[in-house]
């Protein structure tokens, strides 16, 4: 399913005197099949943003009680965000949003927060329970114990243990798969890294990629992390104050190291080295993937020895 | 279900909010009993004067303060309706009859009198936790209950853990919204279905709360050892209350107040 925003705006506090945007115009279309990044200092409107696409936020006009504002004489008719998500259009209070929550799984910060079962089985089937109620439990055991499989867990042992004398790793794992049981199509995960040392997060970057291949087509991930942002994703957002500055892929977003250093955001390890290699005089031309980056410079050392 | 008019600080700079919250307390409880005390229109009137009076110099809008009554409307109603058509008037009362009811001038003045009671009760409340933080609340009356200690009644302890979990209130609020968030995007339904299934809703919400919670309470508990918190024995105030020249004025015009109500009982009962 491809995600087509146009002119989303959000504010918390709508009415209020101080009615600051926590998103502003933001236009942005994600295709299916993309690993898409989202990057942007802490309030600049990155959750509010996933949270649309959930429908957990939502748009003016699927408020029940909307009503289009009749046009003032000599102005231009209103126009409202519009948010089409594959043929679910959130801007309508049609639109069977139980469903669209289902194909849409969206993983919040640190998710291990939620679980609330008895039983890592239970509350990895919680969401089956809730959408597809249809389902007979050998059929929900079945989608369940592929979640559970999917999210690098073993079934048999982890199945009847309490989601809380797993470990924090493990309770992470479980709380993604308990997202992914419904099969979205699209998974959307809120700082999927947060708190966890540095090789949780690659497991947790290699999970990711793997539920990628053969589980969601599209997933989203919110990050700080700009190595994990340039290693792993077709293109990324960046976000500041609820604005869009840039949609761009990795490899021409670090170019703009200027710009995002006055959004007072980093750039990856390669960026930097380039930068330190560019100020020795040497350019090197990279996606600003780590692997890339090495044969690169590997080749201009090569050149130069020759 | 951030904006609860009852019981959140307005921070502006005013007279009132400049008051020590010691007499604060106190002037509010002598303002109750003012209201209690007062049996007539008259007396009525004087309380509402010194209540816009205190409005007036707390600078929080008239909106924000009457929104206060909203949380307490059907039990106004209520009341209103109960006295309107209980009331036992006297002989010489003015009466309407319409099928069982009957209405009397009596009882409609008496139904006023006691809606005016309770909505200006709620109101003048509002205004104590509109001008005072809740840390300033609770060392009021942690300093106003010291005589207990007296009889070895836990005041410091009672203190702390009243400004501890007013600390906590927009915390879990936050809280709660984040996991119904979570569970919404996982199915979870807390609008319709019969009451049971409601009820039922409510689960996966409370146990990550009531975890959460614990896990806060616990790391509260450490990081306090960490820096030796050990209770009132030791530990001095940075803030410390002190009367100042508004405290007197203050108290001059509770005082008034309550002489003005006094006073007009001579009147008679509505
Ligand atoms: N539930 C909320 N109520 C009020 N304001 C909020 C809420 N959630 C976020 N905000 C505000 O909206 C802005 C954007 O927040 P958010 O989308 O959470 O940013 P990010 O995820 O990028 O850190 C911030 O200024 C934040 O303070
Ligand atoms: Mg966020």
């Amino acid at each position: 399913m491809r995600i087509q925003a146009e002119r989303l705006s959000y504010s918390y506090q709508a009415g209020s005197s101080f009615s600051a945007y926590a998103l502003k115009d933001v236009t942005l279309t994600i295709e299916e099949g993309e690993f898409f990044g989202i990057i942007g200092h802490t309030g600049s409107g990155k959750s509010t943003f996933v949270q649309h696409l959930n429908a957990l936020i939502k748009l003016p006009t699927a408020d029940k009680k909307f009503k289009p504002k009749k046009p003032k004489k000599g102005q231009p008719a209103p126009v409202y965000p519009s948010l089409v998500i594959g043929k679910y259009d959130l801007g309508d209070k049609k639109t069977n949003f139980k469903e669209l929550r289902s194909k849409v799984g969206i993983v919040f910060q640190y998710p291990e927060y939620q679980l609330f079962a008895e039983s890592v089985y239970d509350d990895v089937a919680f969401g089956l329970k809730n959408f597809r109620s249809e389902l007979s439990e050998e059929e929900k055991t079945v989608l369940v114990r592929d979640a559970i499989s999917a999210v690098g867990l073993d079934y048999e042992s982890v199945k009847d243990a309490s989601p809380f004398d797993l470990s924090g790793g493990q309770k992470r794992r479980v709380a993604i798969a308990g997202v992914i049981v419904t099969r979205p199509e699209i998974l959307i995960l809120d700082e999927p890294a947060a708190g966890l040392d540095p090789l949780g997060k690659k497991e947790i970057m290699e999970l990711l990629h793997s539920l990628h291949r053969d589980w969601c087509k599209t997933v989203i991930i919110v990050s700080h992390d700009m190595d994990e942002i340039s290693e792993n994703c077709t293109r990324a957002a960046v976000f500041s104050h609820g604005e869009l500055k840039f949609v761009l892929p990795p490899s021409e977003l670090f170019l703009h190291d200027e710009e995002l250093k006055a959004l007072d955001l980093d750039i990856p390890v390669t960026a930097k080295v380039r930068l330190a290699l560019k100020a020795k005089g040497i350019d090197v031309q990279t996606d600003f993937t780590e692997e890339d980056f090495a044969e690169k410079v590997l080749a201009y050392y090569k050149g130069v020895r020759a | 279900m951030k904006d609860i008019a009852f019981g959140q600080y307005y921070p502006v700079s005013s007279f009132v909010h400049k008051l020590d919250p010691r007499f604060k307390i106190v002037a509010l409880i002598t303002y109750i009993v003012a209201i209690f005390l007062a049996n007539n229109y008259y007396g009525m009137a004087v309380c509402a004067l010194g209540f816009f009076l205190i409005v007036l110099c707390s600078r929080v809008p008239f909106k924000k303060v009457f929104r206060s009554v909203k949380g307490i409307f059907v039990l106004l109603i209520f009341t209103a309706v109960l006295q309107i058509f209980f009331y036992q008037e006297s002989e010489n009362a003015k009466v309407w009859q319409w099928w069982i009811f009957t209405v009397s001038d009596e009882s409609l003045l008496h139904a006023g009198f006691l809606v005016l009671r309770l909505a200006l009760l709620v109101m003048v409340a509002s205004i104590l936790t509109f001008t005072t933080t809740p840390v300033a609340l609770t060392d009021g009356l942690e300093s106003l209950l010291y005589p207990l200690k007296l009889i070895r009644f836990p005041v410091h302890e009672l203190a702390l853990i009243m400004s501890i979990a007013l600390r906590f209130i927009p915390t879990l609020m936050e809280e709660t919204e984040r996991i119904m968030n979570a569970q919404k995007a996982r199915g979870a339904d807390f609008e319709s279905g019969s009451l049971l299934s409601r009820a039922k809703a409510v689960i996966p919400i409370l146990i990550p709360l009531l975890i959460s919670s614990f896990r806060r309470a616990e790391e509260l508990g450490d990081a306090m050892d960490a820096r030796c918190y050990a209770g009132s024995k030791v530990r001095t105030k940075y803030k410390k209350l002190k009367f100042s020249w508004r405290d007197l004025v203050g108290l001059l015009v509770i005082a008034a107040i309550v002489v003005g109500v006094v006073f007009l009982k001579r009147f008679g009962a509505v």
